[in-house]
Order: structure tokens, then C-alpha cells, then sequence
């Protein structure tokens, strides 16, 4: 149930974030969903994509600094109320949100949320016995 | 006007015959009493009779900072430790710091030879010296102000830091010579100009500014900013401290070593042997009259030149020039020694930071500035930004704790910094000097 998402790390200076965006392309690999948390020296690109292997493998190739981490893809009804309720019962459980981003689904009538937790696993079953839904990375990766 | 007429005019025949005969004696005492100088002598094939003259000065070994290091802390002294009154170190930290000790006649030799220089520079009895040199085991601060009152002038031991009390004290104890760094000078002439405080208006006359090297552009700069005539002052913890050489007020063309009590000699760095009158090149130093820790052949690292020509001002004590560098990788950053290598090993002590990082030397506002550029590989890479800060924090923190001295840290991406077939470039200086 978890997801993988691979970060890199990226100098503030110009074009690097095109560099990866054009290597990605170049290799047929499609971004699913992306956060780029900055500070004033560098920044941290943060993506899903369709075919994690390989675009690790390419980035590295290029000399960028890649890990994977795993991540917690949540599917949330699109409408007012409803990541609020998701952070509730997150909070409840006293489970911490190191980061997150959202997407809108091009298809359908909802939102998908992507947690980093410091506790996966744990914040999955919190997730699950609380009826949200969990998307495994295989429907993500292919959305 | 000299301090000490006779020595400090003394014709040269005079003046080497004195040096040769301390020599002698100097050589003497360090065989006899310093186990490293025995066995540096009799691996040479040298015994202190072989110095005749003071050519044969050259056939001796030098001592290294290395020499000083391995003999941590009290191994080079050549008096016992009862007559030893006083304990410097110097700032150059790898590891462990170079210590050197002070007899009471030391201290005399030396509170003279700032004596001397101060008077070289244009002060003299009545004056009111601010002291903005470092108090404590660098040698600046307690140098400059055992000289001053030798000289009879007044002293204000202020020390360093606290910027707008120092400000203050000048202007209304009527300061009329300050000792501090070129760069802290430039400092203090901004913070006032802030404060709407104008230079011209207080009574300084005569800046003597050392412990780091410095242009001739900085010393119009300081000259016009702060209304007072710069002198560069040199001096080194381990062979006495401020006031080794200084240039005189006259010609500020050279600055006179005084040679009644050290011998200089400029070498090659590469080969040891010794260069022609006007050659850049290692400043190598032999103290004659040093008690505590008498050093042969000491080589400072600092590269500069010499001249013997007869100076207007009337000393006869020989010129060196304004140095112009290292023959070592030392760096001096805000008057603190400090050597890559330095930097190498903390980082390496940081868990999962690679050695690869590039030191970014420069000045700003007056002040310098450090920056080390660390490589983020997967070792400490990590999605989350505050661990990455809290890294970059680390960094900036154990390079404060072990240094001393202030620097950002900042993180970049792999294989950005240069690496080289053979010696990486570690060290990027944009200062002008």
C-alpha cells in the first residue's frame, strides 16, 4: 500500500530543474504528481512517476543526488471537508505529517493526497480502519 | 625618533657581529637543553662550534610547525618550566595548538621591540593607545599592550568585539593610536559612519594594523576612512608575537625586522636554499635572543622578500616586505589561522559527509567571509528539508566550536566542485590583497 517516490536534490540555479524535466522526457517517463519544497540555497523535487527504476536510474546517471522514500497516496473525495477530515483522524492517532502534496485526479471526482509520515505503516492501518482510501502504488503509477 | 637609539642604528658590522655571537650562544643553549635541537644537530653532522660565521647558519636544519606540533606542549622550551612567566599559543588549531612560553626577560625583549616599533610608527610617550587586538592566549592583545606601556604611552586594553563601545571609548578618551586588523579598522570606520560618528573629528593619528595580510588599495581606504597613517605591523606567536618587523612612519616602505634579535633569511621554498637580496620567497626565521623557546631556522610560511638597503629613517635593521602570501595552504581568516585541512577533517567527522568541499574565501563589508560548499550525496541526502538545515547547521557549528570562526555552510550538488588529476582545488580566496 505504499507508494515510491523518488526525490533529488537541486541546487538554486537556473535550468536544473528543466535539466531533469528534459531527462525524464527524453527517456519516456511520465510525471504523475510533483512537490518542489525550496530554501534560499536549494531545493528538494519530490515526484511520482510511472516507472520509478528507471527514472532513478537515469538521474543518477546524470550525476543527481536521487533517493526513494516511501509514501502513503490518499484518495479523498473532492469537495469541501475533505482533507480536513483525513487530518483529523491523522491527528487523533497522533500521527505526524513530515510533508504533503495533493493532486487532482484529470478523471473522476477525486483528489489523491501523498503523505510523508515518519511512521508508514502505522499511519496506513490508521488510514485503513478509518475507511479512507489507500491507493496501492501500481494504480498511481499508472494513473 | 627611535626607542633604542644605539640598536636600532647600529652600523652593520656592529649588528652582525652581535647577531653572530648570539647566534653562538643560542645554538649552544638549544643543544644543550632541547632534546629535539641534539638530534636534529647530530643527524646534520653538526655541533654548535661548527657556527663560525653567519654563513653557516645555512647548514642547519630548519624547524617546522609540524617540529612545534610534535612537541606538544612544552618539548621545544628551553628553559625550565619555573622560569617560564607567561604561556602563548597560537590559533592555528590542527588538533592541537603550538604553545609557546615567555621568560621574564622575554617578556622584556619583546614588550622592548613593541616599544620599538610603536615608536617606528610614530607614537611615542603621551600617547593613548587603543588596543583592539585580542586579549588572551593570542599573542596580539597582550603584545601590543606590554609595548605600549613600556613606551609610556597610555593603554586601553580593550580588546576586540563590541563594536559601537569601542566607538564610544575613542571618542571620549581621546584615542589617539589604534592597534587592530586592517579589516576590523575598515569595520569600525563603517559602524561609525552608520552611527553619523565622523573619523575626522576624533584624535587618532596613527593605526598599526596586523595579523592578517592587507593591500596598498586597504591602506588608502583605511587612510582616508578612518583620518590616520596605516602601518603594517608582523609578527608570529611562535617566534615572539606582534612587532617581529614593522615599517617606520618615514618611508612605510618595508617593514624593519629587528635583526639585533632575529635573523632572516628568505629561501626557496621548494629546495631550503637560500635566495638573493629581493627574491620572493620563505621568510625563515632563527631567534638569538629568545629564552623560553629559542627557534632555529623557523619557517613561517610567509612569502615575501628582503632588502638591506639603508632606509631614511637611519635604522639599519633590514626591510621585508609587505607579504604576499603562503607557501603552505594556510589560510588567514579574520585574523585566524586556518588551514583546509582543518576544515577536511571536520567535515569527515560528520556522519556520511564525503571530504569533497570547497572553501569560498571573501570579504564583505570589511570583514571576511567563509563559505563551505558541501557535496549532498546519497550519504546525507535526504527528502526532508529540515534535516538537510539541521546538517548545514551541524556543519557551521563544529567549524565554529573547533576554529572559531563563523562560515555558511552551504549544500550543492554532487561533482559540481572541481576534482582534478592531481591537487583538487579546496580553496577559492576572492579577497584582494
Amino acid at each position: 500500500m505504499k507508494v515510491e517516490q523518488i526525490s533529488i536534490f537541486i541546487e538554486n540555479k537556473s535550468g536544473r530543474l528543466a535539466e531533469i524535466t528534459r531527462i525524464l522526457g527524453e527517456n519516456g517517463i511520465n510525471i504523475r504528481a510533483l512537490s518542489l519544497a525550496d530554501t534560499s540555497d536549494f531545493g528538494i523535487l519530490r515526484l511520482i512517476v510511472n516507472d520509478v527504476e528507471r527514472a532513478n536510474h537515469v538521474l543518477k546517471g546524470k550525476g543527481f543526488t536521487v533517493n526513494k522514500t516511501e509514501v502513503v497516496a490518499v484518495e479523498v473525495p473532492d469537495r469541501p471537508g475533505g482533507l480536513g477530515a483525513i487530518l483529523q483522524t491523522l491527528d487523533t492517532e497522533s500521527i505526524n505529517v513530515e510533508y504533503m502534496y495533493a493532486f487532482v485526479e484529470h478523471c473522476g471526482g477525486n483528489a489523491v493526497i501523498i503523505f510523508r509520515f515518519d511512521e508508514t505503516d502505522k499511519a496506513i492501518n490508521v488510514l485503513k480502519a478509518n475507511n479512507f482510501s489507500v491507493l496501492a502504488g501500481e494504480r498511481l503509477y499508472s494513473m | 625618533m627611535y626607542f633604542n637609539e644605539e640598536f636600532e642604528t647600529l652600523p652593520r658590522p656592529a649588528l652582525e657581529a652581535l647577531q653572530l655571537k648570539r647566534l653562538q650562544v643560542v645554538v649552544e643553549r638549544v643543544y644543550a637543553n632541547v632534546p629535539f635541537y641534539k638530534d636534529s644537530f647530530d643527524r646534520a653532522g653538526l655541533k654548535p662550534a661548527d657556527v663560525r660565521s653567519l654563513d653557516d647558519l645555512q647548514r642547519f636544519p630548519f624547524t617546522t610547525k609540524q617540529n612545534m606540533r610534535d612537541s606538544y606542549p612544552y618539548g621545544l622550551f628551553a628553559a625550565p618550566l619555573e622560569e617560564v612567566v607567561r604561556i602563548h599559543a597560537s590559533s592555528g588549531t590542527t588538533g592541537k595548538p603550538t604553545v609557546v612560553g615567555y621568560t621574564q626577560k622575554d617578556i622584556e625583549t619583546w614588550s622592548e621591540l613593541m616599544a620599538r616599533s610603536f615608536m617606528a610608527a610614530g607614537a611615542h610617550r603621551g600617547d593613548i593607545i587603543h588596543n583592539a587586538y585580542g586579549y588572551g592566549l593570542f599573542t596580539g592583545g597582550l603584545g601590543a599592550h606590554y609595548g605600549a606601556e613600556r613606551l609610556g604611552a597610555s593603554v586601553i586594553p580593550i580588546s576586540g568585539g563590541n563594536t559601537k563601545r569601542q566607538i564610544m571609548i575613542m571618542q571620549d578618551f581621546g584615542s589617539t593610536v589604534l592597534t587592530c586588523t586592517p579589516s576590523y579598522s575598515l569595520f569600525m570606520a563603517e559602524e561609525a559612519s552608520a552611527a553619523g560618528i565622523d573619523f575626522k573629528k576624533l584624535k587618532l593619528r596613527i593605526g598599526i594594523f596586523g595579523a592578517e595580510p592587507w593591500s596598498e588599495a586597504m591602506r588608502g581606504e583605511i587612510e582616508a576612512k578612518l583620518n590616520l597613517s596605516a602601518i603594517d605591523i608582523y609578527g608570529l606567536s611562535e617566534i615572539m608575537g606582534p612587532g617581529v618587523a614593522i615599517e617606520c612612519i618615514e618611508a612605510k616602505k618595508g617593514l624593519h625586522i629587528w635583526e639585533d634579535h632575529f635573523i632572516p633569511e628568505i629561501i626557496d621554498p621548494a629546495t631550503g636554499l637560500r635566495l638573493p637580496d629581493g627574491e620572493l620567497g620563505e621568510l625563515v626565521i632563527t631567534t638569538i635572543t629568545k629564552q623560553g623557546i629559542p627557534l632555529i631556522r623557523y619557517r613561517t610560511r610567509d612569502i615575501t622578500s628582503i632588502t638591506y638597503e639603508p632606509c631614511v629613517c637611519g635604522r639599519t635593521h633590514a626591510r621585508i616586505n609587505r607579504m604576499c602570501g603562503r607557501s603552505d595552504d594556510m589560510l588567514i581568516i579574520r585574523g585566524v589561522n586556518v588551514f583546509p585541512s582543518q576544515i577536511e577533517s571536520i567535515l569527515v567527522g560528520i556522519e556520511g559527509v564525503e571530504p569533497h568541499y570547497l572553501l569560498i574565501v571573501d570579504r564583505k563589508d570589511n570583514l571576511d567571509t567563509l563559505e563551505v560548499h558541501v557535496e549532498v550525496d546519497e550519504g546525507i541526502f535526504s527528502d526532508e528539508i529540515k534535516i538537510l538545515q539541521l546538517l548545514s547547521k551541524r556543519i557551521e557549528k563544529e567549524i565554529k566550536d573547533v576554529l572559531g570562526i563563523t562560515c555558511t555552510a552551504k549544500l550543492v550538488e554532487p561533482k559540481t566542485l572541481q576534482r582534478s588529476e592531481g591537487k583538487a582545488t579546496r580553496v577559492i580566496d576572492k579577497r584582494k590583497f
